[in-house]
């Protein structure tokens, strides 16, 4: 039962798997994983043929190494919601499956590998992976069940094919949502630095210290030069069509979802924030750009949201995406009321109800609260029934985040 | 649609200082509206998500939305006219279209 305590709403605890490693899962995803988009087909016939909806694919195409790629597939098959991993490499790429294995085993999560050029083919390969991922999920299921406490809980949020809407329906009412989750504990996180230009000055002066507004600042600059280096914002057509003229607009209806609690730090994609409150993720690679976008589409976002932690993200479209992802589920919450009558089997929240004055910001923002709580306990958001299982996983360089980012980290 | 839809205005202002609104539902070429007590006269179709000048807007106005600052005007406007890409810009990085797909810039 929920409760209401002046400011701040108690919620009941829930089932969780409760993993080796002592974090709590509100999935129990097996991961086939492909280290070279060599595997990839092989990896997807593994997936395809196992035909269950906790089997999920994801992978990294690059045959070079890299140290982000990496650090994200080990936050990735170690993610809370996650049970163990069947990992497919070709065998010539330079991802190191050993330590990824050895990092997944450490987690005490099971974990099996398979090397196509030395299985025997892509038919041997399939056929052994599938049989992989059936032992792998006979030990997942035998995972101990617990209490898992709202405090507990990690949610992400981004906007996707915004439009003149989201700012003020969808996106404001994610805003409550993270107040009231936030008031209980749990960690939410914002993101999308390149979606906050306009905004640093208003963001830093919620920062919990001086030294951390600086940092909140300097990674929106940070994003400016390399967005404007890349030659255009983050501004989709789709963003123009629907009324949104510049990039700082777009901005300010951004940052209503982070709410009004005081921001607590800036993390980085594969960075699990180390205590409850509001997060930024800074998506924005460091040094000059050498890969390219920051994020080629909105699943890459929802990925490093994932990486960080999130046991489900909340995305907010006015256009209408219909993603969802692997690991963790998606809640759309439709900022657009045109477009929620067009897309209703899609949208899991009718934001735009707001808009017709059918619903208030704060009705709307305890609708979301109340749905994250039902998705974390099992119901199936409707992108997670439908099967969407979106990733993205490309190259890009970060240096470790500054002493300033975290100044409440546990000692 | 509820049946008062009509006697609500299809453009909400979202911040005392803002001097643009935005469209919460359709609006028509000819349909007389009201901005701040006066009767205007829409130039435009303007659709859901849209903004309209509050007052008479000058090129180099900034753009003032959730009363904060999204941009400049480009050239002059009346009262209740669209404003989007045609007469306004980003301060910060160029807003760009599907026409420059594939063109850089």
């Amino acid at each position: 039962m929920v409760t209401k305590t002046g400011d701040t709403t108690t919620f009941p605890s829930f089932q969780a798997w409760l993993r080796p490693d002592g974090r709590k899962g509100i999935r129990n995803v097996i991961c086939v994983v492909y280290l070279v988009e060599c595997a990839h087909h092989v990896a997807r016939k593994i997936v395809n043929t196992c035909n269950d909806d906790e089997v999920h694919l994801i992978g990294f195409p690059g045959c070079y190494p890299n140290d982000y790629a990496y650090k994200m597939m080990e936050a990735l098959c170690t993610h809370p919601n996650v049970g163990g991993a069947v990992l497919v490499s070709l065998g010539c790429e330079s991802f190191n499956r050993e330590a990824l294995k050895r990092h997944i085993e450490a987690s005490g999560r099971p974990v099996e590998t398979y090397v196509i050029q030395n299985e025997g083919g892509t038919l041997a390969t399939i056929e052994k992976g599938v049989a992989a991922v059936r032992r792998i999920q006979t030990i997942a299921n035998q995972t101990p069940r617990g209490d898992m406490d709202v405090s507990e809980l990690i949610v992400g949020t981004i906007c996707g094919g915004s439009d003149g809407t989201s700012g003020i329906t969808a996106n404001p009412a994610v805003g409550r949502a993270f107040d009231t989750l936030g008031a209980a504990g749990a960690t939410c996180i914002f993101e999308e630095t390149g979606e906050l230009v306009g905004c640093e000055k208003i963001m830093a002066s919620r920062a919990v210290t001086p030294e951390l507004g600086a940092e909140l600042e300097a990674s929106v600059v940070k994003a400016e030069h390399y967005y404007t280096i890349m030659g255009f914002g983050s501004f989709a057509p789709g963003n123009a069509e629907g009324g949104l003229t510049t990039q700082e607009e777009k901005s300010m209806g951004a940052y209503s979802k982070s709410g009004s609690a005081p921001i607590c730090g800036i993390i980085k994609p594969g960075d699990v924030p180390p205590t409850g409150g509001l997060y930024l993720l800074d998506v924005v690679p460091d040094g000059e750009p050498r890969f390219g976008f920051p994020n080629i589409s909105d699943n890459a976002e929802i990925v490093e949201m994932i990486a960080c932690g999130a046991h489900v993200t909340l995305f907010t479209t006015g256009r209408g995406s219909v993603v969802g992802s692997a690991i963790s589920p998606v809640i759309k919450v439709c900022a657009n009321p045109e477009t929620y009558r067009k897309l209703s089997g899609d949208m899991d929240i009718d934001a735009g109800s707001i808009m017709e004055g059918r619903a208030t910001l704060d009705q709307v923002g305890e609708d979301i609260t109340d749905l994250v709580l039902r998705v974390a306990v099992g119901e199936r958001s409707l992108s997670e029934a439908m099967g969407h299982q979106e990733f993205i996983l490309t190259y890009k360089a970060f240096d470790p985040i500054g002493p300033a980012c975290l100044p409440l980290r546990r000692a | 649609m509820s049946d008062n839809a009509t006697f609500v205005s299809p453009f909400i202002l979202l911040h005392p200082d803002d001097n643009v609104l935005v469209c919460r539902q359709h609006a028509f070429r000819g349909q007389t509206i009201t901005l701040d007590g006066e009767t205007v006269i829409l130039a435009d179709e303007i659709t859901v998500g849209h903004k309209i000048a509050r007052r008479a807007l000058s090129a180099g106005d900034k753009i003032i939305k959730y009363g904060a600052p999204i941009g400049s005007m480009k050239q002059d406007v009346p009262r209740g006219a669209h404003v989007h890409m045609h007469n306004m810009q980003s301060d910060y990085i160029k807003s760009h279209t599907r026409e420059v797909t594939g063109h850089g810039h």
